[in-house]
């Protein structure tokens, strides 16, 4: 099938799928074709498509929009769509959940629709979620942006001139955004602190060095995006952040509710708070309203106690080169999903609830809401762009503490039978005991060192040792006229001897190939 | 001096050898010279046992000839099964060299109580005596029966499932009861025909028990059964030593027996399991509730192809291969070790990876990377290499499936929850080698690995896939 990717409408720098990704669409089968001039804005010119390591081909507008399937980053304007011939699939983020009639728009057209930001939070889905992957180089820039606007370095320094502190970051929202931003600062020098409304990422902040900032209020979320909080939650959360927020430089909100009228997380009295040259970069920021209050889409407000409100929109964007290549490979990723004979032709297979998810319409019919997905894997386990360490999870027993006390009263009654035993043996065995309490004890000792690699060796040599029982036969054999005796005996020296030289021979030639193993 | 001060010296002299011994077992530069002092004592021993047996003896002649004969023929038969055991075998050598040991201490008991029956001694020594004898007995039947059961498991001649009785716990309690009540009234019999009954009984129900105990323990926990019988096989020894009054059988089979339980508790350590839940068998008949009802969607599983790995390996910086018993099954330790030495001298840094159950027995997984010729300063224990899975780039999961097993540490219902695992999800590539999709693991519990995002199967003869790698490269 052929693949189009037709330029983006002006303002958007990014291209549907740089070469990598596209490289590996050819390889899944399919042919692509490029509409000329693609990428420029993204860094790749023509010549990085249309190459023998890629293979794409480069035509004009028509021919791009015209192709079997199209990959674009937004929805297309009406004009683009009658570009688009009947029985089509388009790929692009839709933003479904706010505008469900795309998908009315896409079925009277017979356009198969594919939302590229609806793809269900499965970890098997996560390499093709385009949200994480922009959320991602969003957290990253709106650190450089804050610290382009601020007027002090983040680390702190001590000069010749004297000494400054570094800056203080206050990171609301612990998405893929929120962690993003997070490291990044982090790395700049920064003390960076972080609140999120779910109390289980605290770990993750840690993870990267931060600080997590408890709120009194908890919320779970079913399907790993944080939700809107009610109005008496909200109120006493919006206290913590106006508190951090007067102690902070800089205050990023990364709380984006995809489809929705974004939060509001600082009021424009938590603003007023802040320290003159502070900055505030609102990621959430629209026409609907920010998670700020003064902030405005696209443009920088200067508040009157001298706070810069940042509210840009699309600062993945700014990034093109990069972003490009993250939403291509996700493309990728989707559609390796969805080729599975690798030859080039698209099957979506409604059964897979990934393939379900993101399936607005097909074949002229609406699919849009799709069945809700259960999310198998913790969200929490999804957000982790970074690295953080999973804890081994650790099982509480509350058995435990009567299982350890059972096992104390059997090992002291197993003490106080060894005291009698030992009490009421004969003399001349008392110093057996002894002896055999200090050679157990020793072995114990002896044996705690061993590597693990000589386990084994370690085990035939014992082996041949035990094979010492050979001198009870041996003893038994000269002392005995007894022919019962004397046959048993002979029986156990034969078999003993079979573990001394056995076992002996086997640790050699083990111990010989570790040797060799070496050189 | 006399010879039994002559005796003396000289097992004092064997007794300090066979601790050097173990302590020089403990490192590979010195675990050669280890093996050595080993066989030096061992001699030491005899030699001045045989010279005292001699002494005493009525006809010299006979009996050295007899004792002579019976060395060789056992001898000849241990250097011969030596010489030919596979490496992969070593478990079920290992295993058959333990119920020989159980066997002899179950002879010599006999022999012992056939020369000093009740009322050979008096009073308390006599009581002691006859306890001994039982105890030794008893240890050395259960060492018996329960390596020979081990070892026809780990040879694949019975099934390696665990055969559960009903009430089994019952039956071994019972068991044990029946050995205290019959040693109980031994201890008291004077003369052989008044004792032998008892001391038949005595070896029935070790015998029993031995058997039933290790039929009860499934495959995956042989490492601990092999080392519990390592264990045993000591303890038996220490106790024909209090039978003979003899100090050398005392030490040494102590030391082999305290060695042997730590094994134990590293290995059981390793699965996150008590000894004694390892020790009654039946290892998944209770906690598997949670499998049916939760046979949650994991996704599908994505394949890839042996060119494709081949690409991979070659342009990875950091390779780690995690093998486990699918490896000596597949015998794929001889390609795996000729891909390492390539990708080596690619410039690509693998290290294996070894988790302390991986296999049948202790150190199992060594032995084999060992006998193909993999430095063993590139192998790793889990602890040494779990927090770097972070930055590797490709995994090789050779014929594993519980040691890497994320429920381990997600899942808290579980059966294996809590046990330590190979944390290979955190690389950024995981090739599972695999002959098919449909066996879980040993511990029955679906692995969710095979279906992440960076897990890719590798469907096949672990060995003939390995080939197939080294060959594309």
């Amino acid at each position: 099938m052929l693949v189009g990717i037709p330029k983006e409408a002006t303002g958007q720098a990014l291209v549907s799928a740089a070469p990598d990704g596209v490289g590996r669409l050819v390889k899944l089968g399919y042919d692509v074709c490029l509409e000329s001039g693609a990428g420029v804005l993204s860094s790749y010119n023509d010549y990085a498509y249309d190459n023998d390591e890629v293979g794409a081909s480069i035509v004009d507008r028509e021919t791009a929009w015209g192709a079997d399937i199209v990959l674009h980053l937004d929805m297309p304007s009406d004009e683009e769509l009658d570009l688009m011939k009947e029985g089509a699939v388009l790929v692009c983020r839709m933003n479904p959940f706010a505008n469900p009639d795309v998908a009315d728009k896409l079925a009277a057209r017979k356009i198969t629709g594919l939302a590229m930001d609806a793809i269900p939070r499965l970890s098997r889905a996560q390499s093709m979620d385009v949200r994480s992957s922009m959320m991602n180089i969003g957290g990253y820039r709106a650190v450089i942006e804050a610290a382009n606007a601020f007027g002090r370095t983040f680390g702190g320094q001590v000069t010749a001139a004297g000494k400054s502190r570094p800056a203080r970051v206050y990171v609301i929202g612990v998405g893929v955004a929120g962690l993003a931003a997070i490291a990044q600062a982090g790395s700049m020098g920064a003390e960076v602190y972080a609140t999120d409304v779910r109390a289980e990422v605290a770990d993750q902040v840690e993870s990267l060095g931060a600080t997590f900032v408890e709120i009194p209020v908890k919320q779970e979320s079913a399907d790993g995006y944080a939700k809107p909080l009610t109005e008496e939650e909200q109120q006493q959360v919006l206290q913590v952040y106006a508190d951090q927020a007067a102690k902070s430089d800089i205050v990023i909100t990364t709380a984006a509710v995809p489809g929705r009228k974004a939060p509001l997380l600082l009021t424009e009295e938590a603003v007023a708070g802040m320290r003159p040259g502070s900055v505030v970069v609102d990621m959430g920021a629209s026409e609907l309203g920010g998670n700020c209050a003064c902030s405005k889409p696209d443009e920088t407000v200067m508040t009157e106690n001298g706070v810069k409100v940042l509210g840009p929109t699309r600062l993945a964007s700014r990034m093109p080169r990069q972003s490009s290549q993250l939403y291509g490979q996700n493309i990728a990723n989707l559609f390796k999903l969805a080729t599975p004979e690798k030859d080039g032709v698209l099957v979506l297979n409604q059964e897979d609830p990934i393939i379900r998810g993101i399936t607005v319409a097909l074949d002229g019919q609406v699919t849009w809401p799709p069945p809700a997905v259960s999310v198998s894997a913790a969200p929490k386990k999804e957000e982790k762009p970074a690295e953080p360490k999973s804890e081994p999870s650790l099982i509480e027993d509350p058995s435990r503490d009567a299982r350890t006390l059972r096992g104390l009263l059997w090992k002291a009654l197993l003490g106080v039978i060894a005291v009698a035993l030992v009490v009421a043996a004969p003399a001349e065995m008392t110093q057996h005991f002894f002896v055999f309490v200090l050679a157990c004890v020793i072995g114990f000792y002896v044996i705690t060192n061993v590597t693990h690699t000589l386990h084994t060796p370690l085990m035939s040599v014992t082996n041949a040792i035990s094979g010492i029982i050979i001198v009870g036969a041996l003893l038994q054999v000269a002392a005995t006229g007894d022919i019962v005796v004397l046959v048993m005996a002979v029986i156990a020296i034969a078999i003993a001897a079979i573990n001394i030289f056995g076992g002996f021979l086997v640790t050699h030639r083990m111990l010989k190939m570790f040797e060799r193993s070496s050189e | 001096m006399t010879a039994v001060s002559y005796q003396s010296v000289a097992y004092l002299i064997a007794t300090l050898l066979f601790i050097l011994a173990l302590a020089g077992l403990s490192r590979q530069k010195t675990a050669k010279r280890g093996n050595y002092l080993g066989i030096t004592g061992m001699a030491i021993a005899l030699a001045a046992t045989i010279f005292i047996a001699l002494l005493g003896a009525e006809q010299p002649a006979l009996v050295a000839g007899l004792m002579a004969a019976a060395i060789v023929v056992g001898g000849a038969f241990g250097v011969w099964k030596a010489r030919h055991v596979q490496m992969t075998e070593m478990p079920q050598l290992v295993a058959l060299l333990h119920c020989f040991v159980g066997l002899a201490a179950v002879l010599v008991g006999f022999n012992s109580f056939l020369m000093q029956p009740g009322g050979y001694f008096e009073g308390q020594t006599n009581i002691y005596h006859l306890g001994e004898v039982g105890l030794a007995i008893f240890i050395g039947g259960v060492t018996f029966t329960g390596s020979i059961v081990a070892n026809l498991k780990l040879s694949a001649k019975i099934s390696g499932k665990p055969l559960l009785l009903p009430g089994r716990n019952f039956l071994n309690l019972m068991m044990l009861l029946a050995y205290v009540v019959l040693i109980a009234l031994f201890g008291m019999t004077t003369g052989v025909e008044a004792g032998l009954p008892y001391l038949i009984a005595i070896t029935a129900v070790s015998l029993v028990l031995g058997a039933h105990l290790v039929l009860a323990i499934g495959g995956g926990d042989m490492p601990v059964v092999v080392s519990m019988l390592n264990s045993y096989s000591g303890w038996a020894a220490a106790m024909a030593g209090f039978t003979l009054g003899n100090d050398l059988l005392i030490v040494t089979g102590a030391l082999v027996g305290s060695s042997g339980a730590y094994l134990s508790y590293i290995m059981c350590k390793g699965m996150n399991r008590s000894f004694t839940s390892v020790i009654l068998g039946g290892f998944g008949d209770t906690p598997a509730k949670s499998d049916a009802s939760k046979a949650q969607d994991l996704g599908e599983h994505t394949e890839v192809t042996t060119d494709e790995v081949a690409t991979m390996l070659k342009n990875a910086k950091s390779v780690v291969i995690a093998p486990g018993y699918g490896m000596a099954v597949a015998q794929a330790q001889f390609p795996v070790a000729d891909l390492t030495k390539r990708l080596q001298k690619a410039g690509v840094d693998v290290k294996f990876a070894i988790h302390p159950v991986a296999g049948r027995m202790p150190g199992h997984m060594n032995v084999l990377l060992a006998e193909a010729k993999v430095p063993y300063d590139s192998v790793y224990e889990m602890d040494e290499v779990n927090d770097d899975f972070g930055s590797v780039d490709v995994v090789l999961v050779i014929g594993a499936n519980d040691t890497v097993n994320p429920s381990a540490e997600t899942e808290p219902d579980s059966p294996i929850a809590g046990m330590p695992v190979l944390r290979v999800w955190e690389a950024g590539k995981v090739i599972v080698f695999k002959r098919s999709m449909g066996n879980a693991g040993y511990s029955g519990v679906q692995n969710p690995l095979f279906f992440n995002d960076n897990t890719d199967m590798l469907l096949g003869d672990a060995k003939a896939s390995v080939d197939a790698i080294v060959k594309a490269l």
